[in-house]
């Protein structure tokens, strides 16, 4: 059966893992910054978040990151806080580690900024003392 | 073949019949043939037609008087006794609780001795609806008990359908027992049977089973059905198969003919050679950041007993890959969900039957033009102890890459740990134990920053729609912390990696590691198999079903049902063979086209499959689908209570891919 796709998955897995690490800034996914950061992007265009939304979907974005950008074993969070636009841009177009690149033919520098945009309006997430399943 | 043993019977029948000239309807048709010097009657009997190619005998039979006023002469039509019954001692003998199959004609004596002679217990016949879900239950099974099930099987049309789950449990070095049928003799084949034989029946799974037989007698048979089970349990263990021959099933067998059962003994695994094991125990006591990584390291409950043991007399940092439950989830020393960086700061690292040693301290990148890169550090010490350097096969890939080793034992992990305990212990110091101490603490402080890290990332898209696996996760385990619970998934399910980060995981039962080989359609089986060794025990079988593994061979619901197996299967349903979508994704963004278009091909929608009514037509108690996250909490808690009742449960939630 899918051999090929179980030794990839299994790689990726580990890569995922070892990519997520502070170990290896040289190829570690950016990661949202915890709610509350700065995000002090002196140059972020004007998104639109609505658009974002359906091209965050349409362009295959949530099979990672999920559809509320909130990560998973496939692909960290993004949102909300994403890490400033120019790093995003810079990670999309030509991403260091497993994610597969965007490039401006398939993925505008609009496009990108209303994806961002999008991200930014991601609802924070309740305090996880609050929710007693997620209890200690 | 086996129907050659009893040639002297059908000569002697011949011979009755052409001193007496039996008249008899049954008798014409027999008389012909035999008369023609037929190799046996009985293809003539069983169908009432004659073989084509036999030449045909007089028709009218030779008459005396003597023939006229006798009696005629009965057909030997039935008997007390055949070699299956034998078989089933054999395989009593062997201590098999059950044996699975998908039925078939190449071993219906087998079947039915099981059911009659044998009574239908121990073993007793699980129907299954395919034959890879016979396999995978049996693989299944062999988790949680640590032993195989017998498996039957046709031997070719039904090998092949149960070849995958055979090679995942290879990947997997799991034992897995197949008993094939087959019929050698070609001049007595049923229509049937030409399709349902081979001159070679194991050659086309050989490359990924550890051994196999086709026995030409009963003698045979106990031999090697007694040595095929101490193979298939000697690590590293494997499946194995034995190929029964439909005339050594089914000829008579005499009633007083005594056969002997060979007495069964599992060789002790081996140990790892003493100057070895001391050379270890001084790399790791002299260590700075000694890591320990385990994957099918525990191989009964010892193991991951012995694995603690070591860990804490070091303070070193425990990476477990999941293959095996192998480590506490929330042991302080338990470093697994930050493995990457465990690893690149570890002076030593010593792999317990690791399946990837290469994978474990290098990564490969996946992208137009792959590259690799080292995680460990330069100069950092790998040491590896494993049965698999004892036993490599070469056609499927599934070794992996050559590590860059300092040291490799041939021997058994588990079998291992003890005395390298034992010398760990002997050779820590008060100095080093100093040591010990505060790099205990360290990782303690990293590993519950980690599931800190893990609860903070559950919370994101906690209330969204479709559900997120984290919200998934945290209501089952919600319902289920309590109960004496058995998570029967395997890593593909278990709900991206959430009940691994997040839930107490601290019984050998708990976990059952993942597919081996990474053939999908092994996960609803392998839950089924490990959920009926849990039955007995009274543990609360749980599994995160995922939907596109379900789709392969969703009769295995039934199975379940028709068995009254408790299992609660809360699905991971996100519409798709999403791996599979990601990676063809990954093409489309390669080619720098139809992005939009990645989906084709991998999604399971229009129309959405209802998972809760096909679990319901098979008997098994559905709920859903569950596409808000509010509805899931209660949808759990009834399914549950139907699983309590000792049936088998199904929830369909609608969940985010990942």
């Amino acid at each position: 059966m899918k051999t090929r796709s179980a030794h990839i998955v299994v790689a990726g897995a580990v890569i995922l893992a070892m990519l997520s690490s502070p170990a290896f800034p040289q190829t570690k996914p950016p990661t949202a910054q915890a709610p509350g950061t700065a995000n002090a992007a002196p140059a972020t265009p004007a998104g639109n978040a609505e658009k974002g939304k359906a091209l965050f979907a349409r362009n295959a974005c949530y099979q990672c990151h999920g559809y509320e950008g909130q990560g998973g074993t496939a692909g960290p969070r993004l949102g909300p806080n994403p890490i400033p636009f120019r790093g995003f841009v810079a990670y999309v177009r030509v991403p260091r580690g497993e994610m597969p690149p965007y490039t401006v033919k398939v993925m505008s520098d609009q496009e990108l900024a209303d994806v961002y945009a999008f991200l930014q309006a991601r609802p924070r997430p309740p305090a996880v003392e609050s929710i007693p399943l997620l209890a200690r | 073949m086996a129907r050659s043993k009893d040639s002297k019977h059908i000569s002697i029948d011949r011979r009755k019949f052409l001193k007496n000239g039996v008249l008899t309807g049954a008798a014409a048709l027999v008389g012909p043939a035999a008369l023609a010097g037929a190799e046996s009657p009985s293809a003539a009997v069983a169908g009432g037609t004659l073989p084509q190619d036999a030449p045909r005998a007089p028709s009218t039979p030779v008459m005396t008087l003597a023939a006229e006023t006798a009696p005629p002469e009965a057909d030997v039509l039935t008997t007390e006794r055949t070699g299956s019954d034998f078989m089933v001692d054999v395989i009593k003998a062997l201590g098999f609780e059950y044996i699975c199959a998908n039925p078939g004609s190449s071993f219906r004596a087998l079947h039915e001795s099981i059911i009659n002679y044998g009574g239908n217990k121990s073993p007793e016949l699980i129907t299954c609806c395919h034959e890879e879900s016979a396999v995978a239950m049996a693989h299944g099974y062999a988790k949680i008990e640590g032993k195989p099930l017998p498996v039957m099987a046709h031997g070719t049309v039904g090998l092949q359908h149960a070849a995958m789950a055979i090679y995942n449990a290879w990947c997997d070095r799991v034992p897995v027992y197949l008993i094939l049928g087959n019929n050698g003799d070609a001049v007595l084949r049923r229509a049937a049977e030409w399709y349902h034989s081979a001159q070679d029946v194991a050659l086309m799974v050989r490359d990924y089973t550890k051994w196999d037989d086709m026995p030409w007698s009963l003698p045979h048979f106990a031999e090697s059905a007694v040595r095929a089970y101490k193979i298939a349990v000697t690590p590293p263990m494997a499946p194995v198969v034995l190929v029964l021959d439909g005339g050594l099933q089914e000829d008579p067998l005499a009633s007083d003919r005594k056969l002997a059962i060979p007495r069964l003994t599992v060789p002790v695994p081996p140990q790892g050679e003493s100057a070895a094991v001391s050379e270890i125990a001084r790399l790791l006591v002299a260590a700075e950041n000694p890591v320990l990584v385990a994957d099918r390291l525990a191989r009964t409950p010892a193991g991951m007993k012995h694995l603690v043991e070591l860990a804490e007399a070091l303070q070193a940092a425990v990476i477990d890959q999941g293959s095996r439950m192998n480590f506490p989830s929330l042991h302080p020393l338990n470093q697994t969900s930050r493995a990457a960086a465990t690893i690149a700061g570890a002076d030593v690292v010593v792999g317990l039957e690791l399946a990837d040693f290469w994978s474990t301290v290098n990564a490969l990148r996946d992208q137009l033009h792959r590259s690799t890169r080292p995680v460990a550090k330069p100069g950092a010490k790998l040491i590896s102890i494993t049965t698999g350097d004892l036993y490599v096969r070469s056609n499927y890939q599934d070794f992996r890459r050559m590590s860059d080793l300092d040291l490799a034992i041939a021997a058994d992990g588990e079998a291992t740990l003890p005395s390298l305990i034992e010398e760990v212990t002997r050779l820590t110091t008060g100095d080093r134990r100093r040591v010990f101490q505060e790099r205990g603490k360290d990782l303690a402080e990293k590993s519950q920053a980690a599931r800190q890290a893990s609860r903070a990332a559950a919370s994101y898209a906690w209330d969204a729609v479709p559900i997120s696996t984290g919200r998934l996760c945290a209501e089952l385990y919600g319902q289920i912390r309590n109960e004496d619970w058995s998570l029967v998934s395997t890593y593909y399910s278990d709900g991206g990696g959430w009940p691994r980060r997040l839930w107490n995981f601290d019984k050998p039962y708990q976990w059952i590691g993942n597919a081996g080989g990474g053939g999908i359609g092994y996960g609803a089986p392998a839950s089924v198999g490990a959920a009926l060794a849990n039955r007995k025990y009274g543990r609360l079988s749980v599994s995160i079903q995922t939907d596109g593994d379900l789709m392969y061979a969703p009769g295995v619901l039934w199975t379940a049902a028709h068995h009254r197996i408790p299992l609660l299967s809360v699905m991971h349903n996100n519409r798709s063979y999403h791996q599979e979508m990601m990676h063809v994704q990954k093409m489309a963004n390669r080619h720098d086209r139809g992005i939009e278009r990645g989906r084709i091909g991998s999604e399971l929608v229009d129309p959405n499959i209802d998972y809760a009514k096909l679990a319901q037509s098979l008997g098994v108690h559905g709920e859903g689908p569950i596409t808000d996250p509010k509805d899931l909490g209660p949808a759990i808690s009834r399914a549950l209570a139907a699983v309590k009742r000792g049936e088998p449960a199904l929830v369909d939630v609608v969940c985010q891919p990942r």
